[in-house]
């Protein structure tokens, strides 16, 4: 039986109001929405490694959070393992199976934190996702704390110490007694990282997760990304702005841009072969550490539009420089390029 | 020509229980017109604090100890601060660090400029001040009208323009970006990178990029200098520290960037954390985390001290011997 | 706590707070050892002649007598003790109605916040003091009532302070992630938010005492005190009442002195916890000293600076 991908989004729509103002209302003005996310598919494979690539207002942040469930979509469906999640996350799945391969009617509860155990996320930024008040250990005894995993203490720092070594703060005992504040950056990420371990998720979602790190510590904490896969088969789909790191360790790459996926495929083939022009301005603007690599560089003009007012046709025409009248008015489809990569362009 | 020149640069800070912590020892380097120098190193490195120290603008806990800054025939560190004050935006000026998000956001963008072209007695009157800021706002590549509006209403990309412009009020010969491009995306990165290269081009600036991205340097930079720990590491032209590195931290800081033309290529971070200013080794800092000293002991007890191992390329390693 | 810890060390190094603290020492002492520190017994009856009433102070009565005969500075000692109860008392209770209709409103919005704030609202709105005389002639006097009143009326502070300070924290990073790891509501508001909201309701509270005590003693004043009790503001009632035409300023002007003091004390204590617990308070340039110190050395920062943190390693 061919087995079904881990993650399948059909069709995702993201709107979110916009507030309105009494000028608004009295002018009676049309409700405006941001267009977070405007018709998003794809599938992710168990253990595959997936980056979602975009610039801000791409809506990469706003998929992850509709995939964990942690925001609800304005339409399409998302799966995870076969269940709808909009209605894991609620608890009101008529039928989920458990660890023990039983299916049957969970509690409401449990049901979401089932949701919550195997799908996890990572944070971008390293300074806001810890609690200032809380140790490192209690913030990671704190998953099994919440999901009741049924530890006794001894038990439960056996966890947590695997989890903070695994992710390289060895020894534990020396960080477990500290604040957040006395961590550095990719100390504090690696913590969250082992946070989301302790519970031995089956998904994980890194938001940006190496963005505010310097440079030089960024490849250390992909690298750990790297070996989870390697090491517990987790599946990873990771967004960021940067498309070097994405080609760094990433097995397939999405190109988002105001809410829609542009250009998708195999992470090396996409970044070889750049076929959206949107894709090759990012590729081509890219910073290559060796001044003598010198290539054209495709500066886009201008910034990524509001989502809010989406541009007509192409979203991406305004700043196109290959923009014909036709990408005006039409929105693209689908075109093959390859069986695995596709991109969303008339310009093919 | 040479336009600026440090030599021996040593700056401490003062903690709060008393002690003096080294943040910058003997530091050297020459900015000349027209050239761009590129100031790379991990974030607490100290390249801040030198840009600051040349300004003399450093906080009360601040304090400069040594070493001499060359610009027009007199030492910087010497002269009185209202000498220092002509100095200051006239002929040295500095984008800061998150500028862009310290702009007053209750005044418009143009009355921030119109303030600082006023405040260094640039122009004779409201009006001319008003026109002049208008063309610093195109000259950054902002409409002008735009200047008439708040901060909130111009995106990152815009507000770091209108930064950058501000440095330029009073059109310095010098100009200090610390860390431009930190926050932006990638898109607006090469927009302001760009921007600067040009800025440099025609008005011939020398220009002093600061950051902990190699990649941006590698874009734009003439020379480049490696900090680490607050002393220097390596000094030489771009082309030089990108394709023969000496220095065992510059060989490791090239290894841990990502080049999107190979991916998937091996990555590899340096174990460890930077050094603490109030526990730095007392030889060379970068030797607990070197790969190539093992424990040498010439490195564990003595600072390397910049020197000229081929023309044109400094370095400061023990293990890396001089032409 | 590390957190507590800072917030003493820092508290204990301004003047003003030292100088508060030590105000309040003082008459935290007078009321636990009253007894031994009053030289009289002002609840026993005395034996008095016409020239001890409304005595001017000498060696025996240093504050002279009142207009009863008692000794005036033992009286004193021992109102301490009076507004010192209902400072505490109601600041406590307070503290604790204000914070949790603080948190549930803020956590929730919506429909509960909007009915818990009309219920704020309207407290807030009717003039505080009126609204408690109007309970108390109704209810009758006492010391509990009168605690009780004080703290359904000044809870509203805390409460909307506590409310503004949630719906800021609520959208925080951290918060943000503990719903991802699937805690619960409950563990969030008690785990996640309330311990970030505590200085500020502590600070709140402390700044609380103090316009407990002043309504106290305004509630005394007015006669609606406790009758069976000593306190500063019966003091005054009566002193106004009979003393002023006999210009007996030593039975007049003590209890006022007294709850001016205690209730100076307090504010300082309060106000310098504010400046500590708030750091905007605090005028912070770009490069913050301490900032960068900690930067350097990785040490921990105080709590009233504000890391700038761009990229770190």
């Amino acid at each position: 039986m061919e087995q079904q991908p881990i993650l399948q989004i059909v069709d995702l729509y993201k709107q979110f109001p916009v507030a309105r103002s009494i000028g608004d209302r009295l002018m009676r003005r049309p409700n405006q929405v941001v267009h977070a996310v405007d018709g998003v598919s794809f599938t992710v494979e168990k253990g595959e490694i997936l980056a979602l690539v975009g610039e801000s207002g791409s809506g990469k942040t706003t998929v992850g959070m509709n995939v964990l469930g942690l925001q609800e979509p304005t339409r399409g469906r998302i799966l995870f393992d076969g269940y709808d999640v909009v209605d894991w996350a609620r608890g009101r799945l008529p039928r989920l199976k458990e660890e023990h391969g039983e299916i049957g009617r969970l509690k409401r509860r449990k049901q979401i934190l089932a949701l919550r155990r195997r799908a996890q996320m990572i944070f971008q930024d390293p300074y806001e996702s810890l609690n200032p008040r809380q140790t490192i250990y209690e913030i990671v005894a704190e998953p099994c704390e919440i999901h009741d995993l049924g530890l006794n203490s001894e038990e439960k720092e056996g966890r947590v110490r695997a989890a903070l070594e695994d992710c390289g703060l060895v020894p534990a005992e020396h960080f477990w007694n500290r604040y957040p504040d006395e961590l550095s950056g990719g100390q504090r990420q690696r913590v969250v990282i082992a946070s989301a371990l302790a519970l031995e998720p089956e998904l994980l979602i890194a938001d940006e997760p190496v963005s505010m790190l310097d440079v030089s510590i960024r490849a250390d904490i992909l690298t750990l990304l790297q070996s989870l896969r390697k090491v517990r088969d987790i599946t990873i789909l990771y967004t960021t702005h940067d498309l070097a790191t994405a080609g760094y360790f990433t097995d397939r790459m999405a190109v988002m841009y105001l809410g829609r996926i542009v250009e998708i495929g195999p992470t090396v083939e996409v970044l070889k072969d750049p076929r959206h022009p949107y894709t090759q301005a990012l590729v081509s603007v890219a910073p290559v550490p060796n001044p003598r690599k010198r290539r054209k560089r495709m500066i886009l003009q201008g910034e990524v539009p509001n989502p809010i007012d989406v541009p007509s046709g192409c979203r991406f025409h305004p700043r196109c420089p290959l923009a014909t009248e036709e990408c005006g008015q039409i929105d693209p489809p689908y075109v093959e390029i390859t069986s695995k990569h596709k991109a969303a362009c008339h310009i093919i | 020509m040479t336009t600026l020149d440090v030599r021996d640069l040593s700056v401490q800070y003062i903690s709060e229980a008393g002690a003096a912590l080294q943040a910058v020892e003997g530091l050297s380097f020459t900015l000349e017109q027209g050239h761009s120098l590129g100031l790379v190193g991990e974030s607490g490195c100290g390249k801040t604090t030198v840009m600051l120290s040349l300004l003399r603008l450093l906080p009360e806990a601040g304090r400069i100890v040594g070493g001499q800054v060359l610009f027009d025939g007199r030492d910087l560190l010497q002269i009185s601060e209202r000498e220092m004050q002509s100095v200051r935006w006239k002929k040295v000026a500095m984008v800061f660090q998150g500028a862009m998000n310290a702009l007053n956001p209750v005044r418009t963008v143009e009355s921030q400029i119109v303030e600082a072209l006023q405040l260094h007695n640039v122009v004779n009157s409201s009006k001319d001040a008003r026109n002049r800021a208008g063309e610093l706002l195109e000259l950054v590549g902002i409409t002008a009208k735009r200047g008439k509006q708040y901060p909130h209403q111009f995106s990152g990309g815009m507000r770091q323009r209108a930064v950058i412009a501000m440095a330029l009020a009073c059109n310095p010969p010098i100009l200090i970006a610390d860390e431009p491009t930190t926050a932006l995306d990638v898109m607006i990165q090469a927009q302001i990178i760009e921007l600067l290269e040009e800025l440099q081009r025609e008005l011939n600036l020398c220009l002093v990029l600061v950051t902990h991205d190699l990649g941006v340097v590698a874009e734009m930079c003439d020379d480049v200098l490696v900090m680490y720990g607050g002393t220097a590491a390596e000094y030489a032209s771009s082309d030089t520290i990108f394709n023969d590195p000496l220095h065992p931290y510059t060989q490791r800081l090239l290894k841990a960037f990502p080049d999107i033309a190979e991916p998937g290529s091996d990555l590899a971070s340096i174990p460890g954390n930077p050094p603490r200013l109030d526990d730095l080794p007392p030889g060379c800092r970068f030797e607990p985390r070197c790969h190539a000293s093992n424990g040498e002991p010439l490195c564990v007890k003595q600072l390397p001290a910049l020197v000229e191992i081929a023309p044109g390329h400094q370095a400061a390693c023990h293990l890396v011997k001089g032409a | 706590m590390d957190q507590q810890k800072r917030i003493w060390s820092t508290l204990r190094r301004k003047p003003m707070a030292l100088v508060g603290m030590g105000m309040l020492a003082v008459v935290i002492i007078m009321a636990l050892f009253a007894p031994w520190l009053a030289p009289y017994d002002p609840n026993k009856r005395v034996q008095v002649t016409p020239e001890d009433i409304l005595a001017p102070p000498d060696a025996q009565h240093w504050l002279g007598r009142d207009d009863a005969g008692k000794d005036v500075l033992s009286l004193l000692i021992y109102g301490a003790r009076v507004s010192l109860i209902v400072g505490f008392v109601s600041s406590f209770f307070s503290m604790f109605i204000g914070t949790i209709v603080g948190l549930t409103a803020g956590y929730y919005g919506g429909r509960v916040s909007n009915t818990l704030m009309r219920i704020t609202d309207f407290l807030m709105v009717i003039p505080d003091l009126p609204l408690m005389l109007v309970i108390i002639s109704v209810w009758g006097r006492g010391l509990w009532k009168i605690i009780l009143v004080i703290s359904l009326l000044y809870w509203t502070y805390t409460a909307r302070l506590v409310r503004s300070q949630v719906i800021s924290i609520r959208e925080r990073q951290f918060v943000l992630r503990a719903r991802a790891l699937g805690a619960s509501d409950f563990r969030i508001i008690m785990r996640h938010t309330l311990p970030q909201v505590m200085p500020l309701i502590i600070t709140m509270a402390v700044l609380d005492i103090s316009s407990s005590i002043i309504a106290e003693s305004t509630l005394s004043f007015l006669g609606l005190g406790d009758p069976t009790l000593i306190s500063w503001g019966m003091m005054l009632n009566f002193a106004f009442e009979r003393a002023v035409s006999r210009m007996a300023w030593w039975f007049l002007l003590p209890p006022g002195f007294a709850i001016v003091w205690v209730s100076l004390s307090i504010i300082l204590i309060g106000n310098a916890l504010e400046e500590i617990v708030n750091p905007r308070l605090k005028t912070h340039h770009l490069f913050n000293p301490r900032n960068m110190i900690s930067l350097a050395t990785g040490k921990p920062r105080l709590v009233e600076t504000e890391l700038q943190p761009e990229a770190e390693a």
